[in-house]
């Protein structure tokens, strides 16, 4: 061990992962050779004893559209947060592709990597125009020292633009994003993550609070990114979920219930149970 | 919607300010550097138009509180962290250049000794390690930028990394520059213990009492000044500070779009600490003492009225609010001494509750309701 990893260990970095201490990132490649892009497995998490995740499993395939759905507190939530870093799983693993280990990666270093999330509230800088949300959320060298000199280019200019009018802000660009209505913000959002070029997106109640027509427009975008993205979407909206028409997954006191195209999982017996029986 | 193309870097940094602004800050340059010292050395002393020794080492005393309350700001308006140690940067500054005056004194002290009169006193035979080079005008002044800059970025790593936040944060930077009052108060550290250090003779050989010295150290400290809100401005326009207002409004949202606010957050802490370190180097030499008491809380509480009194996150808000209070404060502990906390504390309460913008928000409402009232008269009928 070199004397600059006896110095990492003091401070507590571990020397296997130097994008840390701001050093150039080691290149972390996304193997999708099974076509699988998300594994999750036997993952449990509990807070004081509750277990919000009891032994789950879930694999997405590449380029699939999953819906998520469950009653409140089934554990969506917390599934996002073990696959955004947000929460260390306490038994289990999560892997994105083959190779990587998410449970060891911070949040910017899974985001780094291709996962974007869109929150339940939406969650965007209400001091900065809309054109500077997209601009911050672009998929560019994120470190301190370049954002001190970063200036935009043409063509980054002209992506911002063209996200804009894909979101229909495009009238709004120069507006502080707080000014916006709920259902412009949770578009703004979902641009953001669009501006990140994931390859993987979580996206939290994402028509929570749009009109019928915004929820339309919305299903039609998910389903236009599905195949080259993959997307997993929690809702509790049906008829959002049937527009989107991809598998859905039931979730239920932390563990998969059911899985299946929305009718069969509709008159699954233990679904009707856990949504209806009580 | 306009595509925005890349500009050149010199036509970016003069339109980071608007021309207004620019002429405002040559303004400021032409009188502090051109016409006070005028006012100073040429206008015979009996005369209304003269500037008194007083009033030039006051106002430069109040300069190098500004910087530390842009400083300040810096962290607290921009990056939404708030600081309540920021006096121990100032004193660490403050001490590393007292350090150079206490050798300047030479052999002119009380004792006639190489060693600073406090060391005699205490009966040491020499310099401890750490005032070695000490006598080195340019070693010293390394020292003013690389003491804060080291101090805060270890302190700084371990709390943000440890996503120490809010009230946390603020109660931990007060226990800090507590410790440390209390470490500097012991005359075995070395620095003078309570008395600090003072009865400075002379600064790179010239007498530090001579009006020209005054008037060199007051425009440098409106140089600087002047300097640290350019830089000031530059950061919170770049990319930089766009992230770094995003981290104050959203942090979970800023890493989930792949940044890692730990590096944002030390910057800005790191270069805050240091423009309080310049400026306390600033201030020595000028009030012509330096103590403990410097770091006391109630010092670093101080610096955040004034930001709050001129208004948070915006650059000219805090000099406005360093000038106000502290001019309130000298004439207050004149006139009445008993009362000016009494004063402070009723001053942070009317600005936090009907100023949350401070200062320079009332005049922005202000000039706004006037140009509304203007436009509504101009055209009368319309709304």
């Amino acid at each position: 061990m070199g004397s600059r990893d006896v110095l990492r260990k003091i401070i507590g970095i571990d020397p296997d992962e130097p994008s840390k201490f701001g050093f150039a990132s080691k290149q972390r490649v996304l193997d999708i050779s099974h076509n699988v892009i998300l594994y999750l497995d036997d993952i449990t998490v509990s807070f004081d004893g509750f277990k919000a995740l009891n032994k789950l499993n879930l694999t997405i395939d590449a380029g699939e559209l999953r819906c998520i759905i469950g009653p409140n507190g089934a554990g969506k939530t917390t599934m996002m947060d073990v696959i955004t870093g947000k929460t260390r799983p306490d038994t289990g693993s999560a892997y994105f592709g083959q190779t990587i280990d998410l449970t060891r990666l911070t949040e910017p270093e899974i985001a780094h990597i291709g996962i974007g999330r869109k929150f339940q509230k939406p969650t965007i800088f209400d001091q900065h125009t809309a054109f500077e949300n997209l601009e911050l959320a672009m998929k560019t060298d994120k470190r301190v020292r370049r954002s001190l000199v970063a200036t935009l280019s043409g063509e980054d200019g002209d992506r911002i633009a063209e996200a804009l009018r894909l979101i229909r802000l495009d009238r709004e660009a120069d507006r502080p994003a707080g000014l916006l209505s709920h259902g412009q913000k949770q578009w703004l959002e979902i641009g953001m993550l669009l501006m990140q070029e994931p390859k993987l997106l979580l996206l939290d109640e994402p028509v929570a609070g749009m009109t019928d027509d915004e929820t339309m427009r919305t299903a039609e975008l998910f389903v236009s990114l599905a195949g080259t993205h993959s997307l997993v979407v929690v809702e509790h909206d049906m008829a959002f979920v049937e527009k989107l028409g991809g598998k859905v997954t039931v979730l239920h006191e932390g563990s998969v219930l059911a899985e299946g195209d929305l009718a069969t999982v509709q008159n699954d017996q233990r679904v009707i149970e856990v949504y209806l029986g009580r | 919607m306009t595509p925005r193309a890349r500009t050149p870097y010199t036509i970016r940094l003069f339109s980071m300010m608007q021309r207004g602004h620019w002429i405002a800050l040559g303004a400021f340059l032409a009188a502090t550097l051109v016409v006070v010292p005028i006012l100073n050395l040429v206008v015979p002393e009996g005369s209304a138009f003269h500037v008194s020794a007083y009033a030039i080492t006051l106002v430069g005393k109040i300069m190098c509180y500004a910087m530390v309350a842009v400083a300040m700001d810096l962290i607290w308006g921009f990056g939404g962290i708030l600081s309540l140690g920021h006096g121990l940067f100032f004193a660490l500054g403050g001490y590393a250049f007292g350090m150079y005056l206490m050798r300047q004194i030479g052999r002119d002290g009380s004792y006639q000794s190489d060693l600073p009169d406090f060391m005699v006193f205490l009966d040491w035979k020499g310099l401890p390690w750490y005032w070695s080079g000490s006598d080195s005008f340019l070693w010293v002044s390394l020292l003013v930028v690389a003491v804060p800059a080291i101090v805060a970025f270890v302190f700084g790593y371990f709390a943000f990394r440890s996503r120490i936040k809010g009230v946390y944060f603020s109660i931990i930077t007060q226990a800090l520059t507590y410790a440390a009052m209390l470490l500097f108060f012991r005359n075995e550290t070395g620095f003078g213990g309570n008395n600090g250090f003072t009865d400075f003779k002379r600064i790179l050989g010239y007498s530090i009492t001579a009006p020209e010295t005054r008037l060199v150290l007051f425009g440098l400290t409106a140089l600087l000044l002047a300097a640290t809100l350019l830089f000031a401005r530059w950061l919170t326009t770049s990319k930089f500070g766009r992230v770094l207002t995003a981290i104050r409004d959203a942090e979970s949202r800023v890493m989930f779009i792949g940044y890692n606010p730990l590096w944002y957050k030390l910057t800005i802490w790191t270069i805050s600490a240091v423009l309080c370190g310049i400026a306390g180097a600033l201030y020595v030499p000028q009030v012509g003492i330096i103590n403990p008491s410097e770091m006391s809380p109630a010092n670093s509480i101080e610096i955040a009225i004034w930001v709050a009194v001129g208004g948070r996150g915006t650059l000219i808000g805090p000099v406005v609010g360093a000038f106000v209070v502290n001019l309130a404060k000298s004439w207050f502990t004149v006139s009445f001494p008993e009362y000016w906390l009494f004063f402070l504390g009723l001053l942070f309460i009317v600005v936090t509750l009907l100023l949350p913008q401070g200062l320079v928000g009332l005049w922005q409402a202000i000039r706004e309701k006037v140009q509304n009232t203007r436009a509504g008269h101009a055209t009368p009928g319309e709304k």
